[in-house]
């Protein structure tokens, strides 16, 4: 086949010092890595349950305890599109605002910002995509459509001096394109990070990739931001995350988005999972010798008791393992 | 695009599939079958009802690969030792028919899988499971290019092996006091001096042994276990005959860390292509400990289709890390197999149902509606 002659070559040069260098990727992995937990809002956004104001709080106040140190708390976005983040101004209002820890929301567009700002927040996160036709089919506008309503919200919160986060989706495969290209990839992140996303969570939407496209994508990306402003953000719908995130490490990624529990589902997959599960992110983590500052017990019991809420399985393996029947 | 396949992409339309990946499951392993087209032809892919923020798919999809750049440093090829029928089926509560284990390992064998361990020649008090061992052995049909190794735990066992029509034997060792002890009720010296009677008179035989070194990454009874000591038993297993040493993470408690580690010691007295690993998933690392030990150069993992099997020590955790979702990590890094993932998810099916359970591999969840 053309493209498995194409490939030949690449893999007859060299391989012995190839090897060196993989190995050697093993010494450089980050001292310490900072997870963005995203089970209040993505996670939650993708469960059937819906699940009650106080229950909603007191799951980030039991992650805030965990001592993580970023928490997606929730998304301005109108409860007509998704049902179970329509009481996010009393959530964001509601919970406790622990210092040194952040609580970013999700602002799709300038009305959910602002009532985001009225309601307290002080970090928000836009959302792009690395596909043309998922960007059409999410919020029903073109790539570079997106942009325009991001720079709206760019502007409005650079006034105000909120940080924005930005997020790319699909970045190694989309469910309507298929295969997305590093280059396409590389474009949208260096057009958020120049709008003034402080960093830029690069997502892996439907969990397709493997982490020889992780690395490729990234070796495209980091060519256009710094290493230091991008995050990864697995799913796990093919069980590959940890691995992505593990290859993602390896090429000087250190902030890494998981949800508890492994909170939500795939809307383009019945039945498969969704996030990975920061259980099981930080007890890798925790065994490499890397610093989080999570607490995996307190962690763990932060997922006991929004699976119960839920009335579901936890999907951490850790969680699983951990428990005694 | 080119022309090594992506396969069904589950949100596209069908006849789009159709058009562009008629040859799903070619890439490293047979072509798309007749049955396999009719399957894609019946699925109807992604309908969406909701724009917006979230959409409903109707329907399954077999796997996804993408064309890839291969990962530097890789194997360019991996074998994949098929573990479900023993390892797994070991560690599943439901006893399982002989017929049913037996139709199992066929269509295992039909995958393009080059190794399958079939059964356990042990006495049936310590495990029920394999009870039928000697009816299993001689019931599965051997497909020519598959080898078929038992576990054979000592002399007895070895001897019904063979009498049973057994050309390959694997042998148990650990690389703990208090496993050993508590696993096969003698010290790790003196089990090796059991194996070294099988292995010896699987030689004379001209019977290839393997070997496998439990707790590599850590013990249910001592917790940590040393590199050295990992090595010490392996290089015992490895001089005393052993082809092959697979070193197994039993209670799925490594991480890329101790993986590393613990393979550059036993590295340093085994050769790289003596090696494979044995990752369990009991804390979710086994993909990641794999992904570790490619890039140090193993290029043989044991796998068990569907993740087969429990933790006899985590009451409700998973055991053995699912076949399914190993080859779409080897597939998407574009390494070699010869195994056919969509067949693999077929055999899983298979047994998942015959033991009432649902899958534990992701990519089967992913791509069967429940």
């Amino acid at each position: 086949m053309a493209a498995m002659t194409k490939a030949l070559p690449r893999r007859l040069v060299g391989l012995a010092s190839l090897r060196a260098v993989s190995t050697s990727s093993m010494d450089t992995l980050p001292k310490q890595v900072k997870i963005v937990e995203v089970g209040p809002r993505d996670g939650l956004q993708n469960e059937k349950n819906i699940v009650s104001t106080p229950v909603k709080i007191k799951l980030i106040d039991m992650l805030s305890e965990a001592g993580l140190s970023v928490i997606e708390a929730t998304s301005f976005v109108s409860p007509k599109w998704v049902p179970q983040m329509a009481d996010h101004a009393e959530v964001l209002k509601g919970i406790q605002k622990f210092p040194g820890i952040t609580y970013p929301v999700l602002t799709p567009n300038l009305k959910g910002f602002e009532a985001a700002v009225a309601a307290g927040a002080k970090e928000v996160s836009i959302f792009g995509a690395a596909s043309e036709l998922f960007t059409k089919k999410n919020i029903n506008c073109s790539i570079e459509e997106s942009f325009q309503r991001f720079d709206a919200i760019l502007k409005a919160a650079q006034s105000a001096n909120i940080s924005v986060r930005g997020y790319v989706s699909c970045v190694l495969g989309c469910p309507y394109e298929g295969k997305i290209s590093p280059a396409k990839v590389a474009e949208v992140t260096k057009k958020l990070y120049s709008m003034g996303c402080y960093e830029i969570s690069l997502g892996d939407t439907i969990g397709v990739g493997t982490p020889g496209i992780m690395k490729d994508m990234l070796s495209a990306v980091m060519q256009e931001v710094p290493p230091a402003a991008l995050a990864v953000h697995c799913h796990d719908t093919y069980g590959q995350a940890l691995a992505n995130t593990l290859m993602a490490l390896q090429m000087g990624v250190s902030v890494v988005d998981s949800s508890v529990a492994g909170l939500g589902g795939c809307p383009y997959a019945q039945g498969a999972s969704g996030n990975l599960a920061t259980e099981d992110l930080v007890y890798m983590l925790e065994g490499l010798g890397i610093h989080t500052g999570v607490n995996l017990q307190k962690l763990l019991e932060a997922g006991n008791f929004i699976c119960q809420a839920l009335n579901r399985k936890t999907s951490s393996k850790v969680a699983q393992a951990t428990c005694k029947l | 695009m080119g022309n090594v396949p992506s396969a069904v992409k589950h949100c596209l339309s069908y006849q789009q599939l159709l058009r562009e990946h008629l040859w799903i499951g070619d890439s490293v392993a047979g072509a798309l079958d007749p049955a396999q087209i009719s399957v894609l032809i019946n699925l109807h892919c992604f309908q969406p009802y909701v724009s917006g923020f979230s959409v409903s798919l109707v329907g399954s999809v077999a796997c996804i690969h993408w064309e890839t750049s291969q990962l530097s440093g890789l194997p360019e090829f991996v074998k994949i030792v098929e573990v479900g029928p023993r390892d797994g089926l070991q560690n599943e509560k439901v006893i399982v028919p002989t017929d049913i284990k037996i139709e199992f390992i066929n269509r295992l064998s039909q995958t393009g899988l080059s190794v399958i361990e079939v059964t356990s020649f042990v006495s049936s008090r310590w495990v029920p499971q394999m009870a039928d061992h000697t009816e299993v052995m001689k019931g599965i049909h051997q497909y020519p290019g598959v080898r078929y190794p038992v576990l054979t735990p000592n002399l007895q066992g070895f001897h019904r092996a063979v009498a049973a029509g057994a050309t390959e034997i694997s042998v148990f060792g650990a690389a703990s006091e208090s496993f050993s002890k508590k696993n096969i009720n003698c010290s790790i010296e003196e089990s090796m001096g059991k194996f070294e009677e099988v292995v010896k008179s699987a030689r004379h035989m001209n019977i290839p042994a393997r070997g496998y070194v439990s707790c590599a990454l850590g013990c249910p009874y001592e917790g940590i276990i040393t590199p050295q000591k990992v090595t010490e038993v392996s290089k015992r297993l490895y001089s005393m005959g052993c082809y092959e040493i697979s070193l197994g993470d039993t209670i799925g408690v490594g991480t890329p860390g101790s993986m590393k580690r613990m393979l550059e010691s036993v590295m340093k007295e085994i050769p790289l292509g003596a090696l494979a690993v044995h990752c369990h998933d009991t804390y979710g690392q086994a993909l990641a400990n794999i992904l570790t030990a490619l890039q140090m150069g193993i290029n043989v993992v044991d796998s068990a289709v569907s993740g087969l099997g429990g933790c006899p020590y985590a009451k409700g955790a998973s055991g053995n890390v699912a076949t399914e979702d190993l080859i779409y990590m080897l597939n998407g890094l574009g390494l070699n197999t010869g195994v056919n993932l969509y067949k693999v998810m077929e055999a899983g099916d298979f047994i998942c149902k015959a033991v009432n359970k649902t899958t534990n591999s992701k990519v089967a969840q992913a791509s069967f509606n429940a």
